[in-house]
């Protein structure tokens, strides 16, 4: 019905481009980290050149990266469960009750530019001597994924219908327990979009590790960032630093992509 | 709609209490948490941005009363500079973004073959760790060894500085801002579009009307509310964009301060020279600015109605 021969030819080819304009880059990289400085340098290896794990070698065993991959995964993991805590039974309230008031305060932490949150928070940690620790990182991560929760879960809310929870009330559960036992189990989707974001901006997030980490919990990206010294740069080296990054969260994306998208795009049609 | 309306049947009195009280036993734990993270550190900046303090947050400081705004208002050298390249930053890639972004979407609004693959590489940039992407492209913006370069060969374009260059920095920082994020543009409007209903595209078709016509009579009226959801998402996050910008040129945005927009000056003025004052007043003038657009986009969004 919609177009000619002419439009699908001109559909096929610019899908095409547009797949290899956004994956090139990456293939680029990891291709960088399986090459050897020298054949980075050389321009007729661009393509063809014997790959090599030398890279690998130097960021995993030299650079201590396991440490900081695990940091990353622990930080990610308790901030993305701690905001699902807190977060869910509060977007369940916000949407029942319509507290679109309390719901803007809890959304503003997307709107505020992080740096103004990171002079006080410094302050205050460091006179608590919890800079360094986890415990600042992991707060200061819920900061980016408790409003994220929040966010996903009201619209999720607003989604069910108020009569399974009446109906369920009727036959003698408790509100809460109405929630617990019927709202919650079906929320499972809500639940999962959530937290596999949380994770992801967690994991991905650079500016409050970059002030708040230590020697100790340093996470991936700042220790990507603190590759790339005052001396010439080991690029193979800080291709595989970047491929180690980014790998493990485009395979969590890619195996969970349904909830990643519905995610990302949630409120966007609400008009 | 409330769920107020139903009787509490609780047993014990705590599960009674907790029942009635559920709508703030459930809200404040995550309003606790905002309060306390984010409203005293906001009204402390409010603070710290009318005293002199710098060095250390612990010195000593003088309440300096308006001062900090006349001469962050006054500065010509770094300050309103570092408005305009956010100005510039934000509006050029939102243009980009969400034009570009809207002719993928119709690209890959009707089903075809393959859809799932081009979906997967339309995921692959966005979930990408943003210091990683701003690595990756500095390996291939690197004017002797980077394949930028040697691709604008073939074309027979000479070589550009990218990065490196004070004039083209914050232009290359702008495209590799669009290759991350334009995805994201995408996915809400194919979300809008998918919701569309077929009918009136159906009756357009019918009285003649051409591709182009549809698109700009039918579709893009119908899409206007996600569209601008769209831009107020991404464009709160184009105004605070510093990962890709910090990890591309470093501190103060390069030597020349090339990339440095009213975040990047305004991390550096707190954690790489100590100025808290003046930090302070710059992250209250952006606060103003990121509310400002944001209300002006959502007022002219009502008014539509």
């Amino acid at each position: 019905m919609r177009g000619g021969t002419a439009y699908k030819t001109f559909r096929v080819g610019a899908l095409v481009l547009v797949v290899l304009g956004l994956l090139m880059p990456l293939i680029w990289m990891v291709a960088a980290s399986l090459k050897t400085n020298v054949d980075i340098y050389d321009t007729s290896k661009a393509l063809f050149f014997s790959p090599t794990v030398d890279n690998y070698k130097t960021v995993l065993e030299q650079a201590n990266y396991v440490t900081f991959i695990i940091n990353s995964l622990w930080v990610a993991f308790v901030s993305t469960v701690l905001s699902l805590l807190l977060g869910v039974p509060a977007a369940y309230s916000m949407s029942r009750f319509s507290m679109k008031r309390s719901a803007l305060v809890v959304l503003m932490a997307r709107v505020i530019p992080g740096v103004s949150l990171l002079v006080p928070w410094f302050y205050v940690f460091s006179n608590l001597r919890l800079v360094g620790g986890f415990t600042v990182l992991v707060l200061s991560h819920m900061f980016v994924s408790l409003p994220l929760v929040v966010y996903i879960m009201m619209g999720y809310f607003d989604g069910l219908p108020l009569e399974l929870e009446e109906s369920a009330q009727v036959d003698g559960l408790t509100p809460i327990g109405a929630f617990r036992r019927i709202t919650l189990p079906l929320s499972t989707p809500g639940m999962a979009t959530a937290g596999i974001l949380a994770f992801i901006f967690s994991w991905n997030n650079f500016m409050f590790a970059l002030v708040l980490s230590g020697a100790k919990t340093k996470t991936l990206p700042v220790a990507i960032f603190d590759f790339v010294g005052y001396a010439a740069i080991d690029w193979g080296g800080l291709m595989a630093a970047a491929t180690v990054v980014t790998v493990p969260i485009m395979v969590i994306a890619l195996l969970a992509q349904k909830y990643v998208v519905s995610g990302l795009t949630a409120g966007a049609t609400k008009g | 709609m409330s769920a107020d309306a139903l009787p509490v049947t609780g047993t014990s009195g705590f599960s009674r209490w907790a029942n009635t009280h559920r709508k703030w036993l459930f809200a404040s734990p995550a309003m606790a948490f905002v309060v306390v993270l984010i409203i005293f550190p906001v009204a402390w900046t409010l603070y710290l941005s009318l005293t002199d303090a710098e060095g250390s947050v612990r010195s000593e400081k003088e309440f300096v009363g308006a001062q900090n705004y006349l001469d962050v208002l006054a500065d010509t050298a770094r300050f309103w500079p570092a408005v305009w390249r956010t100005v510039q930053f934000t509006g050029v890639v939102l243009i980009v973004e969400v034009v570009l972004g809207m002719a993928i979407a119709l690209l890959l609004w009707r089903p075809f073959r393959g859809e799932k693959w081009v979906r997967v590489a339309i995921l692959m940039p966005l979930v990408a760790t943003p210091v990683a992407v701003g690595m990756m492209w500095r390996l291939i913006f690197d004017p002797n060894i980077g394949i930028a370069n040697q691709v604008l060969g073939w074309f027979g374009i000479p070589e550009q500085p990218w990065l490196a260059g004070p004039n083209s920095a914050l232009w290359t920082t702008m495209l590799i801002d669009i290759w991350q994020w334009t995805p994201m543009v995408v996915l809400i409007l194919l979300a809008g579009l998918t919701s569309l209903s077929d009918e009136p595209q159906e009756a357009a078709l019918i009285d003649g009307a051409s591709g182009w016509q549809r698109f700009r009579y039918i579709t893009l009226p119908l899409m206007k509310s996600t569209i601008i959801v769209a831009v107020l998402l991404r464009g709160i996050d184009a105004l605070k964009t510093f990962d890709i910008l910090y990890a591309t040129k470093g501190k103060g945005g390069g030597s020349y301060h090339e990339v440095e927009t009213l975040n990047v000056y305004a991390y550096g003025l707190s954690f790489d020279y100590n100025e808290y004052g003046t930090s302070s007043t710059v992250l209250i003038l952006f606060f103003l600015i990121i509310i400002g657009s944001m209300w002006a986009l959502t007022s002219r969004r009502k008014a539509d109605y």
